[in-house]
């Protein structure tokens, strides 16, 4: 690692890589660092050597990411894995430990691609021992090729029904699959349904999975219109409430997912302005064509940025990676039109899938706004959504005020899993939207930092007094 | 937006801790008041402060109101129905050397020397078994018991709160535009209202400096981002404050486990843009002064860091009392210290305000004694 590099870019997921594949093909002095020790972030977790013999249990969009990260070994960049990258501030100073030292560097041009995390699932006993979320589920699979028979799948969402796909084609037995997709969606999510047909192939992939989980054998329960998990010390049983009657199924594993959102810390950390999508219920960056924020120098390219998927990641990663060059004079500003253009084309072209996406998976209220006030929404300080809602009730006017009555969102995840729950909260029992409320602030260090580390921190020259 | 027009007995500019503490201790002498305030309560200095009680270690024309002031703090609950997690579990300062321990030593005297005997000497047995996880070359210490911390967000909450029970009108996101002479009122604006009093209080923190200019008087206030940092839970160690004579550090651990750090490391303010700036290297001067002070921080684990805007003074000692026109008064400026002071000096205010007589010397802190000094 040096001290100071022409780009820096957060990340080896597709965004990751591609931008770092290019900036370093056009002669730019390139960082790239990942908490990950292995290149391909959630997506192609494993990719450079997956241990699954059987290809068509990861399936093909896995594979895709090959080529991407061969592309990407063969390049020269600085390649950083298994670090924490605490902090990058608007001067765009970088914090990074790596192998119990803290390290101080700077660079001309941030490109944030932190990709995606699951959208959290409040409700009863989302924080009992057994629960996990399927992309966590997933995470074991790719990785280790850990699988847990007889789980119960819950959720909405793509990739709820690909993982169980792909439990399915590894020959693990699944409990039960219960879908919480409100059935209104259906309705609603069908004016996108002329855009999304340019992926016909991905809607076709995505009924498949269903067919054949539901051709197993598997039982399959759709319209559920609430959940809980109950259990004394781990998980006992997830019980589904289905036309006004609650059922119980026994279970010591439960997998939630309702979809993916950016993972926004580290940028909103840096001072990048974010604002609510409301189709999407999330945070998204506020940036411009090439991914640039309203930070000098810091751009967010990926799903980080805004949910697009893989594909749409690796376009975006180009882009920013072409601005970042020109910006430092790099590229001539004709060299980075040309080509840009068709990774502009190619991106508009994957997002017209995802208005359709976004309405047919949209989560219910009530499994994003707890409506029983013993559920846990904070897990860090063990808020409760009844915590949450007296604080209101006694003047608490939005998130950053929460922390000084409740300390919701002050543990080591700074709100990584309950701001959007809270924030949704909040404008709900204050009856405004999500955008009219201050957002959280986030304190460096974005990640937890060793003390001692902290301690033995080489001081910038620039900055010693 | 209209502008709707009210009146008021006081007007006070500010609510942090001063603020709040002055509009309750009007309200409870049956004085009409409001409060206008450009963010939310306790949202700067007054919120997110250390939250130290001291005695120890204050300039000497304090050393009588922060001794008041403590009594204030054991009955605290009496006043605002809320205990605001005070702990009195002592403060100490550490020496690590002979030349600290002697230059201890003449500050108790010092103290002694005006007539307080609460800042008392302690050598390493004793500190040793104050402080047990205390690294083994520190050889004593300044302790006073009856020292403590509170819960900084929690105590101006429950000012605000006390305040409006007893009629205070709290104004939160209504900035003061422009203050203006309107016959024998001082009229307030602010882009949502207009109000006029007699009285108005100037309780505006770092912001202090331009309200006294609109009130006709100079103080020189600096904001300053003064910089904390708290640890993941942490086995229970130790119980006083804790700082230290030859580093600065302010060091204390709570109920929860949770340890805070500071020391007035700085990071950068900007009062226009309610921003603060983080300096990683102030910040690992700090983490030095605590590692070295306790070894046991080695193993913690830093969590989240913030910065405060505060006004500071060149002479690091705030301005409280009367202003040169009639009917202002300031309590600005409190320099890093003014947390365990904030009740008093609403007390003070309101005393002042009332005529009443001002049994503690509050004279080192006219804010007349920067334009005595000033170059014009």
């Amino acid at each position: 690692m040096k001290d100071h590099y022409d780009i820096a870019i957060i990340g080896t997921g597709p965004a990751g890589m591609a931008a770092a594949t290019v900036a370093s093909a056009h002669g730019a002095d390139v960082l790239i660092v990942d908490e990950q020790p292995e290149v391909g972030g959630q997506i192609y977790r494993g990719i450079t050597h997956q241990s699954i013999k059987d290809k068509t249990i990861l399936g093909d969009d896995y594979y895709k990411g090959q080529s991407l990260a061969d592309a990407f070994a063969a390049s020269n960049a600085d390649h950083v894995s298994g670090a924490t990258i605490w902090q990058v501030s608007p001067e765009r100073e970088i914090g990074i430990s790596k192998d119990g030292a803290a390290h101080l560097l700077t660079a001309d041009q941030v490109i944030i691609a932190t990709g995606a995390q699951e959208r959290p699932f409040p409700i009863p006993g989302w924080t009992l021992p057994g629960v996990m979320t399927a992309g966590s589920a997933q995470i074991l699979l790719k990785s280790s090729g850990i699988t847990f028979s007889n789980a119960v799948f819950a959720g909405t969402g793509p990739l709820l029904y690909l993982i169980a796909y792909q439990y399915l084609k590894a020959g693990v037995p699944i409990r039960a699959i219960l879908d919480t997709t409100p059935k209104s969606n259906r309705l609603k999510a069908l004016p996108h349904l002329p855009g999304a047909l340019f992926h016909l192939s991905s809607i076709m992939k995505g009924r498949k999975w269903i067919k054949a989980l539901k051709s197993s054998g598997t039982l399959f329960i759709e319209g559920i219109d609430n959940l809980k998990i109950t259990g004394k010390d781990s998980t006992e049983a997830i019980e589904y409430l289905l036309q006004n009657k609650w059922h119980r199924i026994e279970a010591s594993n439960v997998f939630l997912h309702q979809g993916v959102v950016p993972n926004v810390n580290l940028a909103m950390a840096s001072g990048c302005i974010h604002h609510w999508n409301e189709q999407k219920l999330c945070w998204h960056a506020s940036t411009d064509e090439w991914g640039s924020s309203n930070v000098p120098g810091i751009s967010i390219a990926g799903d980080g940025g805004g949910i697009g998927g893989a594909i749409a990641a690796e376009y975006q990663g180009r882009i920013a990676a072409y601005q970042a060059l020109y910006t430092t004079n790099k590229v001539k500003k004709q060299e980075r039109d040309t080509n840009v253009l068709p990774a502009q084309h190619a991106l508009t072209h994957e997002m017209r899938i995802r208005p359709f996406l976004d309405a047919m998976f949209r989560p219910a209220t009530q499994y994003r706004i707890p409506t029983d006030d013993a559920t846990i929404v904070c897990r860090c300080e063990e808020v409760t959504a009844g915590k949450i809602r007296e604080s209101i009730s006694l003047g608490c006017a939005g998130p950053n005020q929460l922390k000084g009555f409740t300390r919701c969102g002050m543990g080591p995840c700074q709100g990584r899993f309950c701001s959007l729950s809270v924030s949704e909260l909040i404008a709900k029992a204050q009856n405004v939207s999500v955008n009219e409320l201050e957002q959280l602030r986030l304190r460096p260090p974005v990640k937890p930092l060793m003390l001692a580390e902290l301690a033995n921190l080489t001081t910038l020259a620039s900055e010693d007094t | 937006m209209s502008t709707s027009k009210q009146t008021a007995d006081a007007i006070i500019v500010g609510g942090g801790l001063h603020g709040c503490a002055t509009a309750l201790y009007l309200a409870m002498r049956g004085v009409n008041c409001a409060v206008l305030e450009k963010d939310y309560v306790g949202r700067h200095a007054s919120g997110v402060n250390a939250g130290g009680v001291r005695r120890l270690g204050r300039a000497l024309p304090e050393v009588p109101l922060a001794d008041t002031a403590l009594s204030i703090w054991r009955n605290i609950e009496d006043l605002i129905d809320d205990d605001c997690g005070f702990k009195s579990l002592g403060q100490v300062k550490v020496a690590e050397n002979n030349a600290e321990l002697s230059a201890l030593k003449n500050r108790a005297k010092t103290v002694q020397d005006i007539g307080f005997l609460h800042e008392e000497i302690i050598d390493q047995k004793q500190l040793r078994e104050l402080l047990p996880a205390v690294a083994s070359h520190c050889i004593g210490g300044l302790y006073v018991n009856g020292d403590g911390h509170a819960n900084p967000y929690r105590t101006v909450t429950a000012f605000k709160r006390k305040a409006i029970s007893m009629g205070v009108r709290i104004f939160e996101k209504t900035p003061v535009t422009e203050i203006v002479r309107h016959g024998k009122n001082w009229q307030v604006k602010s882009p949502s209202k207009k109000i006029e009093a007699p009285i108005i209080v100037n309780c505006a923190g770092a912001w202090g400096g331009s309200i006294a200019a609109q009130l006709g008087d100079y103080a020189p206030v600096e904001a300053q981002a003064l910089m904390l940092m708290i640890t993941a839970r942490m086995p229970h160690f130790v119980k006083p404050v804790v700082g230290s004579q030859g580093r600065t550090l302010s060091f204390k651990q709570f109920d929860n486990g949770t340890v805070m750090m500071g020391g007035a490391y700085q990071g950068s303010a900007e009062p226009e843009q309610n921003n603060t700036h983080l300096s990683f290297n102030g910040l690992a001067k700090n983490a030095r002064a605590a590692t070295a002070i306790f070894p046991i921080m080695r193993q913690a684990t830093i969590v989240r860091s913030w910065a405060g805007i505060e006004g500071v003074m060149p002479d690091n000692i705030p301005v409280i009392g009367a202003g040169s026109a009639d009917g202002v008064y300031h309590a600005f400026g409190f320099s890093a210290h003014g947390f365990a002071l904030g009740p008093l000096v609403g007390k003070i205010i309101t005393d002042l305000i009332d005529g009443g007589d001002i049994e503690l010397p509050i004279d080192a802190f006219r804010i007349r004694r920067f334009s005595q000094n000033k170059d014009i």
